[in-house]
């Protein structure tokens, strides 16, 4: 493949990958997706929230798995960033923290494909200092 | 914060939390004048002349959930730090822009960073905002938007490895072409 410089190479780029591959069907309707959320407020992008996103949608799509990665604000937990809320279809959100890069690909591996409960959880009733 | 794109993407988020429809992100670099300015600039909500005025207060914040604001403070203390500053204007219920410049070549002006993923992360975490990046230099100017992007790939998710790995050439490609820093 030719280097992409402009638009219209980005549109050939379009032609190329319809013909070869056809494209799932698709819906944006969240309540039959994963949905991640990444908190990507100053605490979050200082801690490295950019690369976790990244992590997760190169490993969503890698596993193939049809998930929505969106970002988010700052969830009051700015001593664990990176957070991650995971929402399952059916199930409650549940925040992460401390999400790394080898984190993220536990998230993926063990909640989301296997539905198991990792270390990293953030309680729900859990209060910040300043509740 | 490390790098200017990383400041980008947080200031971005506060015109999320506005509400904005579209935002733009317009880097100007000029070696005439040794300036490196970042505009953000939104359709949000804005400020009345209180808030804008406890803005670049680091203990203040609109949030409920912690005590602190730093993107801003952060963002004014980089950029007078290599010899430049932070300008904030604000309408009521018309939007708000943020002005920071840096000196081009002062030593303690960050890196540009990654400006390509940025604006990728940024189109991908927000589907619905519209968004707007033009990177000026004395030898060209560059730009590309969310909605240009979207015509261009139609029903193709931008988040697919080999559609991000594209537009990061295509952008990386033409702000190399104009010299970009």
């Amino acid at each position: 493949m030719n280097k992409i410089t402009s638009l219209s190479d980005l549109k050939q780029l379009r032609e190329d990958i319809q013909s070869r591959i056809k494209l799932r069907e698709k819906s944006d309707a969240s309540d039959t997706l994963v949905q991640i959320k990444v908190g990507m407020a100053t605490c979050g992008i200082a801690s490295g929230a950019k690369e976790t996103m990244n992590v997760l949608i190169e490993e969503a799509e890698r596993q193939a798995i049809d998930v929505v990665v969106t970002q988010t604000g700052c969830m009051g937990f700015c001593y664990a960033e990176p957070t991650v809320e995971v929402t399952i279809p059916g199930r409650d959100p549940v925040v992460f923290g401390h999400v790394d890069k080898a984190k993220a690909r536990e998230i993926i591996d063990h909640y989301i494909i296997q539905g198991k409960l990792i270390d990293g959880i953030i309680p729900v009733e859990f209060k910040t200092i300043n509740d | 914060m490390k790098t200017i794109a990383d400041h980008i993407l947080d200031i971005i988020q506060n015109s999320v939390r506005a509400s904005a429809s579209r935002i733009t992100v317009e880097i100007r670099e000029s070696i005439m004048n040794d300036k490196y300015t970042v505009e953000i600039s939104d359709n949000g909500s804005g400020m009345d002349k209180m808030t804008a005025m406890k803005a670049r207060d680091p203990f203040y914040t609109s949030r409920s959930t912690r005590k602190v604001g730093l993107g801003l403070p952060f963002l004014q203390q980089n950029a007078e730090q290599s010899g430049g500053s932070l300008q904030l204007f604000t309408q009521e219920g018309k939007g708000t822009t943020v002005t920071a410049t840096f000196g081009l070549t002062n030593i303690d002006r960050p890196p540009s960073g990654d400006l390509a993923g940025v604006f990728i992360l940024t189109a991908i975490g927000h589907p619905h905002i519209s968004l707007f990046y033009a990177h000026h230099t004395e030898k060209g100017s560059f730009s590309i938007s969310t909605p240009e992007l979207k015509e261009t790939l139609g029903e193709l998710p931008l988040g697919s490895s080999e559609i991000r790995k594209a537009v990061t050439e295509l952008i990386l490609h033409n702000l190399s072409g104009i010299g970009a820093s």
